[in-house]
């Protein structure tokens, strides 16, 4: 329905929206009779300004990567899955599990037993809902935001009971041993002589994001089953016109999406905290929500969506050190962001079409 | 061009109850009305024809207030009238029957009537005032409708008739009918055309929009012709032909008759025996049984939603049935996940859906992605394992849109971006151009402009003519006896008789489309 020139469309609007966000979080800070133009500025130098607030800003972009891919892939079929949460809950036992069970000889294989695992257990709680959603027809936003509880207490017995280290008082699994660490961004870096400081978390799972972000493009638009996945997005019955399985489509579409949200515990649990804690998704299953809404659902978009969220944790916290500003405030631009960029394109994409109908018919 | 004095009982006399004046619109780079001129003479039938797209559907749009004219004057009982919305339309006594009702399923008569035209918040006094109102109403102009009915239970014709009834409620002395019959059995077109007949000899005036040229010619006092945004031509119905019209509406000569030569029938190709389809705990396809051979088309006629949907869905490996059916000698799945549109494919069918927009296409999707539809795992669309050829995919793309002259001939341009009767042709294109044993077709020229119709009816029959079996089903008698070799008529999921189309007539074809067996003659 769009008459925007697809650069506009693509990247005007999002923009747009950004700044509009920004401009009422700043007339908040204002209020709190701080100054926004320097908040911003403490924003933009502690997440961009060195090598450690860049890895900072990465680390976190890498999670929402992960998590917004997900979404996004079954956001193409119409599923709308907000179990990311429980899914990367899962992935991280899964990842765990590979981490402490295997006496892994190198980094390298461990990193595969753990996307493996990580990918199987995010996969195998994107399945149930599926299952139940094709076969059954329970609604698969009902049952992944009960999954997510279900995610969450079964980790709270996992690991009290089953992970927990005897004499340790945490709800925390062991640590890791060191061999399955994984290389940080700032090594891999420092091989090809780019500086990078190796003081933050970000490490090579940066890469795989990116890399499995190239390959979900691959997968949408260069093959049978990212074809029959969009075909049965857009047009249910159509696709059972062509032939396409809507039981099938509908439980491989949650695979993967499931998979990929597991995947996030590689950067997060076995990359960053070295052990598996409670917590250890921090809410990044609902930020990929809005990365692939901000994203448009293109994986491509997704990155650079990922990396504005990575902006605003990053910068989030810095600001809650630099300043008086209280950390919730951050809270609320992100808020923002998600309303504007997420719920509300619309209302800057209707002026924008007159404005260009306007141009164009000069 | 149209201030010439039209056909018309007060033509001369009375000014014109609307006239336009120079209206043109663009949307962006399009012109979808350039300098529209036109004059309907108060009391008469006025026909608008033209293809899909040539700007008939932007002109009404204007004139009911939906979209506003670029330039130009709109001119009602001689007063120069502003309609900025739909409310003004009605206001200025302008009746608008859309082609898909805007109807409440579950309200009564009565309540859709007075459904935005209420007196006030309390709805007793508007009750009693429209159901007085719509008695006489529905009495003056036999429209045979009751105010209590529920609009569900009602068939398609009658709900028409609430539609006109809206209208004539809301005071509507200028009544718009788009594509009215495109969903009526010819009874019910017969009645609704003696209804605009007792609302002519009133005094009301209506304005027809459709594509069929015989409506045109039977019921209209006056027509004008649309091509590409312009008004071509308006004359009097009685000084015109069907051929002229159609030349008119084309911009070149136009074979309304399909051209074929007798069928010779061969193998026997697809065999059904007692296909039952149920749905919702209702039989819809009761154990219905034929065969079709190569080389012939057989012809399924029938009212809309008496089974023939089902049959095809069955057929095509969309719906559930039981029974039996052979393709070839071998017998096909008819339940389970083994039948699908994928199996029928592979088993030489090939289905061009009755309904293009939800089934046959991917709207938002490009018409190359669209090209392979159905077909995405065919081989020659395949890299490797793993990757698809889109390279391949979009070159067979641009070859199949020069073929079947798909315009515009743009592989990347979204489905819905072209008009009906060009995705009518990538659909038929994608299939036929598969060389399939059997065709399965439904409604193929729905919605479908002169041109195109004439184009799908050419294919249909060469494909026939090379051996294959054809399955023909059309709402459109005119289409199912030009095209069919041999007809069968469809009545509440069963078949009531089959008939040649040499010997049968519409009227014998009508009666076994009600239901009632015992037909005369042939």
């Amino acid at each position: 329905m769009t008459k925007l020139p697809r650069w506009a469309d693509v990247v005007l609007v999002p923009l747009i929206c950004l700044v509009i966000a920004f401009v009422f979080c700043g007339i908040l800070i204002a209020a709190i009779g701080q100054s926004p133009l320097q908040a911003i500025w403490i924003m933009l130098e502690g997440s961009f300004g060195s090598t450690n607030g860049l890895g900072y800003t990465l680390f976190y972009a890498t999670n929402f990567i992960f998590t917004g891919l997900a979404v996004s892939i079954a956001f193409q079929a119409s599923l709308f899955n907000i179990g990311g949460e429980g899914q990367a809950t899962l992935g991280g036992l899964g990842v765990t599990l590979a981490c402490l069970m295997v006496p892994w000889p190198h980094w390298s294989l461990a990193l595969l037993g753990s996307i493996v695992a990580g990918a199987a257990f995010g996969a195998a709680w994107g399945f149930l809902p599926a299952w139940l959603q094709a076969k059954r027809g329970s609604h698969i936003v009902i049952t992944t935001m009960m999954f997510n509880f279900i995610a969450y207490a079964l980790m709270n017995y996992v690991l009290v009971n089953m992970l927990r280290p005897l004499g340790s008082m945490d709800p925390a699994s062991a640590r890791f041993d060191k061999v399955v660490n994984l290389p940080k961004l700032g090594d891999i870096l420092g091989l090809v002589g780019i500086p990078f400081s190796n003081k933050n978390p970000a490490n090579i799972s940066f890469l795989i994001a990116v890399a499995l972000a190239v390959g979900v493009w691959a997968l949408m638009w260069h093959t049978r089953l990212g074809y029959a996945l969009r075909a049965f997005g857009k047009q249910e019955k159509a696709a059972l016109y062509a032939g396409i399985d809507p039981v099938r489509i509908t439980i491989y579409a949650l695979l993967l999406s499931g998979g990929i949200s597991g995947l996030m515990a590689v950067n997060a649990v076995q990359g960053a905290a070295h052990r598996l804690v409670l917590n250890s998704v921090e809410g990044a299953g609902f930020i990929g929500i809005a990365v692939a809404l901000m994203g448009r659902n293109h994986p491509f978009g997704i990155v650079v969506a990922s990396i504005l969220f990575g902006f605003l944790y990053e910068g989030g916290s810095q600001l809650a050190m630099g300043t008086t500003i209280p950390r919730e405030v951050i809270t609320v631009l992100q808020a923002l962001v998600i309303l504007f960029t997420g719920a509300l394109p619309y209302m800057v994409q209707k002026p924008l079409e007159r404005l260009f109908a306007l141009r164009g018919g000069k | 061009m149209a201030a010439q004095a039209l056909g018309g009982r007060q033509a001369t006399a009375a000014p014109y109850a609307i006239e336009l004046r120079g209206i043109s619109k663009s949307f962006g780079p399009v012109q979808a009305n350039r300098d529209i001129n036109i004059a309907v003479p108060r009391g008469t039938i006025h026909g608008i024809i033209g293809e899909n797209g040539a700007g008939k559907s932007t002109l009404m749009s204007i004139l009911y207030g939906f979209y506003k004219a670029d330039a130009g004057e709109i001119i009602i009982n001689g007063q120069p009238t502003a309609i900025p919305d739909s409310q003004s339309a009605i206001r200025a006594g302008i009746g608008m029957v859309f082609q898909h009702f805007k109807l409440v399923q579950n309200f009564t008569v009565l309540e859709n009537v007075i459904l935005g035209a209420e007196d006030g918040a309390l709805l007793q006094s508007s009750l009693v005032r429209a159901r007085a109102e719509l008695e006489a109403l529905s009495k003056e102009y036999d429209l045979d409708v009751h105010p209590d009915a529920v609009i569900e239970d009602l068939s398609v014709g009658h709900q028409q008739r609430v539609e006109i009834l809206k209208a004539l409620y809301r005071q509507a002395e200028i009544l718009i009918l788009d594509e009215p019959t495109g969903v009526l059995t010819p009874e019910e077109a017969d009645h609704l055309f003696r209804i605009l007949a007792g609302l002519k000899e009133k005094g009301r005036t209506i304005i027809l929009i459709t594509h069929k040229l015989r409506e045109i010619m039977e019921t209209t006092d006056n027509v004008s012709v649309m091509r590409r945004g312009t008004m071509v031509d308006t004359v009097r119905t009685a000084e015109t032909s069907p051929e002229a019209l159609a030349e008119l509406m084309v911009g070149r000569k136009v074979l309304l008759e399909v051209e074929k030569r007798p069928a010779t029938p061969g193998r026997e190709v697809l065999k059904v025996e007692n296909l039952t389809v149920r749905t919702d705990g209702v039989d819809r396809l009761k154990g219905v049984s034929f065969a079709i051979r190569a080389g012939e088309i057989l012809g399924i006629a029938g009212v809309a939603g008496n089974g023939q949907s089902q049959l095809l869905e069955a057929l095509g490996g969309i719906a559930a049935a039981s029974g039996r059916i052979t393709m070839n000698g071998v017998e096909l799945p008819l339940k389970g996940h083994k039948a699908n549109g994928q199996s029928r494919r592979a088993a030489g069918i090939a289905h061009v859906p009755e309904d293009r927009q939800t089934l046959g296409l991917i709207m938002d999707f490009t018409a190359w992605e669209n090209v392979g539809f159905g077909y995405h795992n065919a081989p020659e669309y395949q890299q490797n394992w793993l990757f698809m050829d889109n390279a391949a995919l979009k070159a067979d793309t641009v070859k199949k849109m020069a073929t079947f002259d798909v315009r515009p001939p743009i592989p990347t341009l979204a489905a819905k971006s072209f008009s009906g009767g060009n995705q009518q042709k990538i659909v038929v294109a994608r299939e036929i151009e598969r060389n399939p044993d059997l065709l399965l077709v439904g409604q193929p020229t729905r919605g479908v402009d002169i041109g195109a119709i004439e184009f799908i009816h050419k294919q249909i029959v060469a494909l026939r003519d090379a051996g294959k079996a054809v399955l023909l089903v059309s709402v459109e008698l005119d289409e199912i006896m030009s095209l069919s070799d041999r007809i069968l008529v469809m009545f509440d999921g069963k078949i009531m008789g089959e008939r040649n189309p040499d010997v049968t007539n519409e009227r014998e074809l009508g009666l076994l489309m009600a239901g009632m067996t015992e037909s005369k003659g042939a």
